[in-house]
């Protein structure tokens, strides 16, 4: 085995798809300032100097028409990567992933595939108020059709995108402008992390914390400051939505008895209540005590950061709601945070 | 030439430069946070529209509106208030420097996703059309936006149904860091109000008098037929697409080349020659622009921020 390297986030996705469009020509790269202007978040960056005007295409701003070229290009053969400058933008598009996309291989009795791979920053960033801040894999993971990819890490940022790209179906690859920059190992040489197979970042007894992409870094924040109160707190990044790996969460559910789910966006018919429905359904006997979710609070997202940092999950509404879990509430001394949607 | 109102588009434009320049400090100091989109090099044209309607017209318009917000209002301390994200801003902080609105001056936004607002504006307009209303409705949009769906939609059924509205596309010749001609298969925005089917106009942008005469006449034609009209300003932002871009894309010959045609100057100069006002009086006006801003950002700075309780307030399902 070579040694792994530290590189970013961002580095391992542009690695991902720059292997990737070397082994195969009908791959390309499209979406806003991809290419002259290296990517708005630099994920992109030199690309277009290896690859080429004709396969690192800069686009218009007009999302529902180059993910509908991208899907008409998949269609007969093509393995479009198409670039949403953030998942904010990609509902001008919905249209597409959802009533074009999604349906194409079921409509047409599996005459079509669709290797599409749709990518871009999703969730908040910092400050961008209410039309730039949402989280919405709850929206795609809600389409049968769509597979839904969030990695967590730059190693799995890197083999998620590769195996999103060589998947024949459209994959929904959400990242996260805060984690670009975050540094990891990355295994050299060909790294590959199959789709639906969660992955546990932190073992623990005591309590399961099902989460992903940045919420796993707000959970082991969290675990560590549990451990240090002697809790033990498992982490299990599911880095895909869908399909779910509902096995690697029963499994882990039946060891410690409890499960609270970290998500960001907002809980309404969320992917954390598909998760805690499951888990009461197939691990009921196992469960000590009902359940738990800490998300996003249920409002659009404000402006101001003082209220920023209230709607946005955090450590200690972790902490707060796994010691609920366990019956071990904190002294009011230190209540948990306004509002803490459940 | 009217000299009160020339002075008073000197002056407008003033506090819309100067309020920018403050703000960008502010963002360097760390005081704002999120994007921040100046207008600065464009304010001719949202200055001059906006002159050249009536204070019951209404507006809508951009994430790049702190110029079309202080035309109109007026209020920099309601501006600066709601950038740094404080209880007294416009929104009470909660929509901060993209999301800018006022109901009482019928400054209808502030929307971030690129022409998302141009068949809101049809909306508004089909409001006035549909209670027999005077009023018309001033929709700003940059050159970026005219290959969105929504804003052929909108001005597909503004054209249909005769809506009173006047679509002003800021054309800065840039969306972000692309250059118009690569994304765009006509060098004009304008010809393309032609199919659906609207009127046009191309104006000098930096040139706040042709562009106030050319709102003028398209809002009051607007108001009188219930005809939609298209003007296309031509213009250039001085800065980066926010603060956050060094605009690297663009040559030092070409921004001082647009530079050169700066708005503020050019109507500082015709004040001149025209005898209006000295070099030394316009200074003058400029220091009170100064001091406005300079209140606004004292404003600011001592407001509270919003109420931790106040997270839930209009959230009704
Ligand atoms: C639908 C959508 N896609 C992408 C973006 C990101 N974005 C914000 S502004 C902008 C450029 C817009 O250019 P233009 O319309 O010319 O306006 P300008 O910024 O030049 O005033 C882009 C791509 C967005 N806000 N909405
Ligand atoms: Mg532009």
């Amino acid at each position: 085995m070579p040694e792994p390297r530290v590189i970013t986030f961002r580095e391992a996705l542009r690695e991902a798809m720059a292997e990737e469009m070397e082994r195969d020509p009908s791959i390309f790269l499209m979406g806003e300032e991809v290419g002259h202007y290296q990517g708005a978040y630099k994920v992109s960056e030199g690309l277009l100097a290896r690859f080429g005007e004709k396969r690192v295409i800069d686009t218009p701003i007009a999302e529902t028409g180059f993910a509908g070229v991208g899907i008409g290009a998949a269609m007969v053969g093509l393995r479009p990567i198409i670039e949403f400058m953030t998942w904010n933008f990609s509902l001008t598009a919905y249209d597409q992933l959802v009533n074009n996309a999604a349906k194409l291989r079921y409509m047409a009795n599996g005459q079509f595939t669709l290797p599409i791979v749709f990518r871009g920053p999703g969730g908040a960033a910092h400050a961008l108020a209410a039309q730039h801040s949402q989280a919405l894999e709850s929206l795609y993971a809600h389409v049968p059709g769509l597979k839904v990819v969030m990695p967590a890490t730059p190693a799995d940022a890197k083999g998620l995108l590769k195996a999103a790209i060589r998947d024949d179906d459209p994959v929904v690859f959400i990242e996260s402008e805060v984690m670009y920059a975050l540094k990891g190992e990355v295994p050299a040489g060909e790294h590959l992390v199959p789709l639906g197979v969660a992955d546990v970042k932190r073992r623990g007894r005591d309590v399961t914390i099902v989460t992903w992409a940045k919420m796993l870094h707000t959970s082991l924040k969290a675990a560590e400051e549990l451990a240090q109160a002697g809790i033990e707190a498992e982490v299990v990044d599911l880095r895909t939505i869908r399909p779910l790996d509902t096995e690697a969460i029963f499994a882990s559910v039946r060891r410690t008895g409890r499960c609270l789910v970290v998500q960001e966006g907002w809980p309404f018919a969320g992917v954390a209540s598909e998760i805690i429905t499951l888990v009461v359904r197939e691990a009921f006997d196992d469960l000590d005590a009902p359940p738990e979710r800490v998300t996003s609070l249920d409002v659009p997202m404000p402006y101001a950061t003082n209220l920023e940092a209230l709607v946005l999950p955090s450590p200690d509404r972790v902490v707060a709601a796994v010691r609920r879990l366990l019956g071990r509430e904190q002294s009011p001394a230190r209540p948990a945070a306004a509002g803490g949607a459940r | 030439m009217d000299a009160g109102l020339l002075l008073d588009l000197y002056r407008s434009m003033a506090l819309c430069r100067r309020f920018e320049e403050a703000a960008a400090k502010a963002y360097s100091q760390g005081k704002i946070s999120g994007f921040l989109h100046l207008y600065i090099g464009q304010e001719a044209v949202a200055v001059g529209a906006i002159s050249g309607a009536e204070p019951t017209d209404y507006i809508v318009a951009t994430y790049r509106e702190h110029a079309h917000y202080l035309a109109r209002t007026g209020d920099a301390r309601a501006a600066m208030a709601e950038l740094y994200g404080r209880s007294t801003g416009a929104n009470g902080g909660r929509g901060g420097s993209m999301h800018l609105f006022d109901a009482s001056k019928r400054f209808l936004g502030g929307w971030a996703i690129v022409g998302g607002h141009v068949p809101i504006a049809a909306g508004v307009a089909f409001a006035s059309k549909y209670r027999e209303e005077r009023d018309v409705t001033l929709c700003f949009f940059g050159d970026g936006t005219a290959n969105m769906g929504s804003f052929h939609e909108g001005l597909a059924l503004a054209g249909l149904w005769k809506l009173p509205v006047v679509f002003i596309c800021e054309n800065n010749q840039y969306a972000m860091g692309t250059p118009l001609y690569r994304t765009m298969s006509v060098p004009d925005v304008a010809v393309r109000a032609r199919g659906y089917p609207m009127e046009f106009e191309i104006v000098n942008g930096d040139d706040v008098l042709e562009m106030r005469d050319a709102t003028r006449r398209a809002v009051e034609r607007a108001r009188k037929t219930s005809q939609p009209f298209f003007i296309e300003a031509k213009t250039y932002r001085f800065r980066g697409h926010s603060v956050a871009d060094p605009g690297k894309y663009r040559t030092k010959e070409e921004v001082q080349k647009w530079m050169e045609r700066d708005p503020i100057n050019v109507l500082g100069q015709r004040i001149q020659t025209l005898g209006i006002a000295s070099a030394e009086q316009l200074r003058g006006l400029d220091d009170e622009a100064k001091a406005q801003v300079a209140d606004a950002v004292e404003f600011a700075e001592q407001s509270p921020l919003p109420e931790p309780q106040s997270v839930c307030e209009y959230v009704y399902a």
